[in-house]
């Protein structure tokens, strides 16, 4: 550096500059130059500096500072601005960080987005208005069998009279468990065939779950339920959707059941689908095969 | 919008006031020392060193010069704002839990606890032009209401003072006489403890805000009942703001079961709802603990743009006529009208409102 400054830059051969690499050679430069900002608020820097391949370079950078309304600041809160700092505050350490901008953002959360309720309501609406277009009566309590009036949990009913199946069924079913119960004494018996649990609700179950049921089998891992509702539910309206979760490993089976309302939108979202690139597999889609037992 | 969280207490904050000019922000707080930020960056300006108890209330005069402090330790302070300097301590045998200038910043009304068998009273004092000239003597004391009285204000031209407290009655007296002049019924009154009172802008109509769940504005003249806000939680700090027909309501359950439950349940969130409608419009979420005060800046919406376009930056040439027009970096700040909240967690929250705060429909 020092033979450098003692030699004149002028005189500064370029065979000893590639030496010296990495050497701050800034003073051999023009000083920074900052013209205006003029009355039109241009603004100009000249910059001069080496690029890569060591060759002086001038940078000119143009800026307009604009001021396009003016802040209603009033002269003595400008004065404020500049008052010293005092009490605490004076001695405040810098690694303090008493003022801090949330990381997070924080919107007004309105109660509900404009609109979305009053369409999700509708859409609802329309979903029952078309059924009842369709003939079917979803509705259907399988406490009292009324149609079309309430859902079978909330039967106002259910406490007043037993379904007469359940009742058929009940001394059959108490009877054999007493008698499983004699048998295996102490060995554990699942809630489902203890005394005066109702046996038919599994068949029940079963018989409901088959209704207009397709099997959707080749699911990416990822596909969840609501994304099987989200596929299907375009064709129509979706009773069930279920997708088969490895209970041990928590991860989908890689296929899953979807239950229409309506026979003719199962019909029409085997024809689409099968065959449909989903999440990079292609699906099957087919109508799902009554259990065989 | 991402707010400004300003850490400086550590304590429970109570209280939170804008100077006219809405530049500066002071926060109260149940630690001792009153906190004066800068209202647009949250940099905080200076602590006012002195009390010895939780501070209430506090009050900046109109020209930002003097600062009065109600605390706990039985005593009112009127601080220089600049300086953070003591100017005089007025004493009192009972808390003091509200402090109001009036307009023109010659008298000030204090309100002070029942303690130790001394009764709550609303004092006014006169405020002296030099601090060296102050004397503590009271203008005017009133007794009478039963319980805490939280907050006490001036009424229109100083003629009236408007208090409400534990006792759930709203009442205004003559600021003359002390006489009691008007009070609210039970039938439209507050159920519960009134925890906060606010003013419009103008004076004209006043919010109050309870524990029974719902905040009420009234009629500043004839007391009457204007609009009923109901929410579901008790509400400890109320604010309108001074452009839009907007009132903020913040509360929360009470600080004792906060750590018992989840934050969510808590309903921290400071409420919007539209003042003439009365319905909700949003809720601003971010406090751990019930909101204690809330504060809507005075100054109403600033503009502030600044615009800084790059027109032209490359080596060797210049070629800005081609990047004429064309804005390669805007900063552009609008509306900078915000609000701050006060929370039970010990931060203040400064929100600085987004531009679509302004247009927002029901």
């Amino acid at each position: 550096m020092s033979v450098d400054k003692s030699a004149k830059p002028s005189k500064l051969r370029w065979g000893e500059l590639d030496e010296d690499d990495g050497e701050d050679l800034d003073f051999l430069l023009p000083p920074k130059q900052v013209i205006g900002p003029d009355e039109n608020g241009i603004k100009k820097v000249i910059e001069y500096k080496f690029n890569d391949d060591g060759n002086k370079v001038k940078i000119t950078t143009t800026t307009r500072v604009r001021k396009l309304a003016k802040a209603r600041l009033s002269k003595r809160a400008v004065e404020r601005r500049n008052w010293a700092k005092f009490g605490d505050a004076v001695h405040e350490e810098v690694g303090s960080r008493l003022t801090m901008v949330s990381t997070e953002e924080i919107l007004l959360e309105r109660p509900r987005a404009p609109g979305t309720k009053a369409e999700e309501s509708k859409i609802a609406g329309d979903n029952l208005a078309q059924l009842g277009k369709g003939g079917a009566v979803l509705m259907v309590c399988r406490a009292c069998g009324k149609k079309g009036d309430h859902w079978t949990s909330r039967c106002p009913y259910k406490d007043l009279a037993q379904p007469t199946e359940t009742f058929i069924d009940k001394p059959a079913a108490t009877e054999t468990a007493m008698a499983t119960s004699g048998a295996t004494k102490g060995a554990y018996v699942p809630p489902s065939l203890r005394a005066g649990a109702e046996r038919t609700v599994g068949s029940d179950m079963r018989r409901r779950n088959e209704e207009n049921s397709v099997r959707v089998t080749n699911l990416s891992e990822d596909t969840r339920e609501p994304d099987l509702h989200e596929l299907f539910h375009t064709f129509g309206p979706v009773s069930r959707v279920y997708v088969a979760i490895d209970q041990k490993t928590g991860v989908s089976r890689g296929f899953g059941f979807v239950n229409f309302v309506n026979k003719e939108d199962a019909e029409r979202a085997i024809n689409k689908l099968n065959g449909y690139g989903y999440d990079n597999l292609i699906l099957r889609v087919e109508w799902a095969t009554p259990r065989s037992n | 919008m991402r707010p400004i969280l300003m850490k400086g207490h550590e304590r429970p904050l109570t209280f939170l006031k804008y100077n006219r000019e809405g530049d500066l922000l002071v926060s109260c707080a149940k630690d001792h020392n009153p906190t004066v930020w800068f209202a647009d960056n949250g940099e905080r300006l200076g602590t006012y060193r002195g009390h010895n108890g939780a501070v209430w209330c506090c009050d900046v005069s109109r020209d930002s010069m003097l600062l009065i402090t109600a605390s706990a330790d039985q005593s009112v302070k009127l601080w220089n704002v600049q300086t953070g300097a003591q100017l005089y301590t007025f004493s009192f045998n009972s808390p003091a839990r509200s402090v109001d200038f009036s307009v023109g910043d010659k008298l000030a009304v204090i309100t002070t606890d029942p303690f130790m068998g001394v009764t709550s009273a609303i004092n006014v004092k006169s405020i002296a032009d030099d601090p060296s000239q102050q004397s503590g003597e009271s203008v005017l004391t009133i007794t009478g209401p039963t319980g805490r009285i939280n907050r006490a204000v001036w009424g229109p031209l100083n003629k009236t003072i408007i208090s409400a407290g534990e006792d759930s009655v709203i009442r205004i007296w003559d600021s003359e006489t002390g006489k009691l002049l008007k009070e609210s019924t039970p039938e439209v009154g507050h159920k519960k403890q009134i925890t906060s009172l606010t003013k419009s802008a103008d004076g004209s109509h006043f919010l109050t805000g309870s524990l029974d769940k719902s905040a009420k504005l009234w009629d500043t003249r004839t007391l009457t009942l204007i609009k009923t806000y109901a929410t579901e939680r008790p509400v400890n700090a109320v604010a309108m703001s001074p452009l839009l027909d907007h009132v903020v309501l913040g509360g929360g359950q009470d600080a004792s079961s906060v750590t018992t439950t989840d934050h969510r349940a808590g309903k921290f969130e400071a409420k919007f709802y539209n003042k003439v409608l009365q319905e909700e419009i949003g809720g601003v979420k971010g406090h751990f603990g019930p909101i204690n005060a809330l504060a809507f800046n005075p100054d109403g919406k600033r503009l502030a743009l600044h615009i800084d376009d790059h027109l032209s930056g490359n080596a060797g040439t210049i070629r800005w006529p081609i990047f004429v027009g064309m804005m390669w970096c805007a900063n552009v700040e609008m509306g900078s009208t915000s609000f701050s909240s006060g929370g039970e967690d010990g931060y203040v929250r400064l929100h600085h409102f987004d531009p679509d705060y302004f247009s927002i429909k029901i």
